[in-house]
């Protein structure tokens, strides 16, 4: 029944369109956190139920036949743009850092990025 | 002048854009005259309505005094020069705050403008300020808006429509003439439905999404907001056409819509009516003002033909999984290290950058771009990918082939545009689901690249207005518009007067100036 409770990561290749989804609560938290979202406990309560229904009808799609369907995934035809390969005016440094939650040195300045060892 | 021959504010914010254009080419009103007579107006009536989130009175007269010297010296910038306009708070302005309605980016100052904005300022229009929206334009309400909801001027009780809902109400309140919206499943024509306004969806590329805050790359696009079909012609004209910065403009001249607006002939044009959305479903109201208009059509020589689109009821759930797959990837990007909110997670003495991120995520989205942006990451996640994402793919070619085979029948599509009149603030708020279902009519035009406009039709049985939705094959949005005139003709020789006239009188904030 979708993922496995205990195994909350996706297995390649397996689809089972077959059966209702089932989207649990700690499956919820993993995505969100893949997602990069810390939810609270009170949003997962909220947030679970509502997703499970949400994924019930979007995995309807899967009761069209569509297998030699070429699947469409844009509404033009897209052709490579380029322009030639000219200097022009672009942000100064002071605009792009304008809206930094942190700066430093003409650059953004961020958390840490690796552990405190 | 004698105070008596002064037009009163009231008089000039219940003027057309095409008017007022008009008005200040020929110098009977000025510029500054009638940005001014809005900002009251938006003064008087935004404690109620709340279309706006930011109001720029300042560079709105300064454009307005601008546009006034232009005409002084003989420019002619564009037939709306010195009309001012209100922006959906999803497109960049530079100088002015960008919000898209989101926490996250509350204060930011964009530091350049969106090709949309850049084109509004070259052709002299006066930015009054940025409306209104559900959050980074999820929704149908505007209820998902970080700064509280916008309010229906038909009744203050009910929903303006969304996500454009601020957009939409600017225009229906008469505090603007004009507004841009932005349309991915219906944004801009779903409040023009519920307020009783005209909207636009341009063809896919046909409207730069340079400096819109992407939501679904794939089917996002701006468009007018009017209370006229020849207005929402005119802004399309200035708005629309081929620009370098978005490698999916289309490279070819604006289709014909003002010629099409001003002409509104439908005599011998095949008008499809689509069975799988036309009836079930949709609330009486709405069925008898839509089957009402067909006959005004027939009456003006158009040929009334019924086409089925069987892969249409797939449309939504298709819809909802591209469009949370594309957010998901397009919303990545608010990770709170180069602009927007930071919050560091409670409790963490030294948190790493990823704590910091989730934090920020969870402080600064709300609960329908969460619940998006998670049903998107996992639409897209291994083992998942070809059952969700890869099969919603595979039905929107069936709708684009849906499409192609009824325009070989009809040269443009109608359908009833939303399924239900305005309704109450709150009611679906916590039932995603149901929010959802108001989309069914508008998104195979997002998910096929279509242009749709929705054009005001009546007032269905709760007094409330409905909106009749006509779709037309990819670059010939002039169809839209020679239709939407017609039937915007015969309905204002029924009626005897412009519908916004129905609505009721707003209160009226007592201001002394």
């Amino acid at each position: 029944m979708g993922w496995g409770t205990a195994a909350p990561v996706a297995v390649e290749g397996t689809h089972r369109l077959a059966r209702m989804p089932e989207l649990s609560r700690a499956e919820v938290a993993h995505v969100a956190m893949l997602a990069r979202i810390q939810l609270s406990d009170a949003e997962l309560d909220k947030l679970a139920g509502q997703l499970d229904q949400i994924v019930g009808f979007v995995a309807t799609v899967g009761e069209i036949a569509a297998d030699d369907i070429p699947p469409m995934s844009h509404p033009l035809p897209l052709v490579n743009v380029s322009r030639p390969d000219v200097v022009r005016p672009s942000l100064s440094s002071a605009d792009a850092l304008a809206a930094a939650p942190d700066a430093q040195a003409g650059r953004f300045a961020v958390p840490r990025i690796l552990d405190e060892e | 002048m004698s105070p008596a021959s002064v037009p009163s504010s009231n008089d000039i914010v219940r003027r057309g854009a095409a008017d007022l254009g008009a008005a200040i080419a020929d110098g009977s009103l000025s510029s500054v005259e009638v940005t001014q007579a809005h900002l009251d107006r938006i003064a008087d009536v935004d404690d109620s309505v709340h279309a706006f989130l930011h109001v720029d009175a300042e560079g709105a007269l300064a454009a307005a005094r601008a546009a006034d010297e232009a005409r002084a010296a003989g420019e002619t910038r564009s037939p709306l020069a010195g009309v001012p306009i209100a922006v959906k708070d999803i497109v960049a302005t530079k100088g002015q705050p960008t919000t898209a309605g989101s926490r996250i980016l509350q204060g930011w100052i964009p530091p350049y403008d969106a090709t949309v904005t850049t084109r509004l300022r070259a052709a002299g229009l006066p930015i009054l300020g940025k409306t209104n929206m559900d959050e980074f334009a999820m929704g149908s309400s505007t209820e998902h808006s970080a700064y509280g909801p916008t309010h229906n001027p038909w009744d203050l009780d009910r929903i303006p429509g969304g996500s454009g809902g601020g957009s939409s109400a600017a225009v229906a309140a008469f505090e603007a003439p004009l507004a841009i919206g932005t349309d991915t499943g219906g944004s801009i024509r779903q409040p023009a439905a519920v307020t009783g306004t005209v909207g636009t969806k341009p063809t896919y590329g046909g409207v730069s999404r340079y400096g819109l805050i992407a939501l679904a790359s794939s089917l996002d696009q701006a468009g007018p907001c009017t209370r006229s079909v020849l207005d929402a012609a005119l802004l399309h004209e200035i708005i629309g056409g081929h620009d370098v910065m978005d490698s999916t403009s289309i490279d070819a001249p604006v289709p014909g819509v003002v010629e099409a607006a001003r002409r509104g002939d439908v005599a011998g044009l095949r008008i499809g009516v689509v069975d799988e959305i036309s009836g079930e479903g949709f609330q009486p109201g709405v069925r008898a003002r839509f089957e009402e208009s067909l006959k005004l059509l027939e009456a003006r020589g158009a040929e009334i033909v019924r086409v089925g689109c069987p892969s249409f009821v797939k449309g939504l759930a298709a819809y909802y999984l591209i469009l949370p797959s594309e957010a998901s990837s397009n919303l990545a990007k608010f990770d709170a290290m180069r602009y927007g909110l930071r919050v560091g997670p409670q409790g963490v003495a030294s948190p790493s950058a990823e704590q910091v991120m989730a934090a920020t995520r969870d402080a600064g989205f709300g609960d329908e771009v969460k619940r998006r942006i998670i049903l998107g990451t996992y639409a897209l996640s291994a083992g998942y990918y070809d059952a969700y994402y890869g099969q919603a793919q595979k039905v929107r070619t069936l709708i684009a082939r849906d499409f192609a085979a009824a325009f070989e029948q009809a040269d443009v599509l109608v359908t009833p545009t939303a399924p239900t009149t305005a309704f109450k603030l709150g009611e679906k708020l916590d039932d995603p689901m149901a929010m959802y279902l108001n989309d069914v009519a508008t998104i195979p035009a997002n998910l096929a690249g279509v242009p749709g406009m929705s054009i005001p039709n009546g007032l269905a049985e709760d007094g409330l207005p409905t909106g009749f939705q006509i779709l037309a094959p990819a670059t010939r949005d002039d169809r839209l518009y020679e239709v939407g005139a017609a039937l915007e003709a015969a309905l204002l020789e029924q009626w005897g007067a412009p519908i916004l006239d129905q609505a009721p009188a707003l209160p009226v904030r007592e201001v002394t100036r």
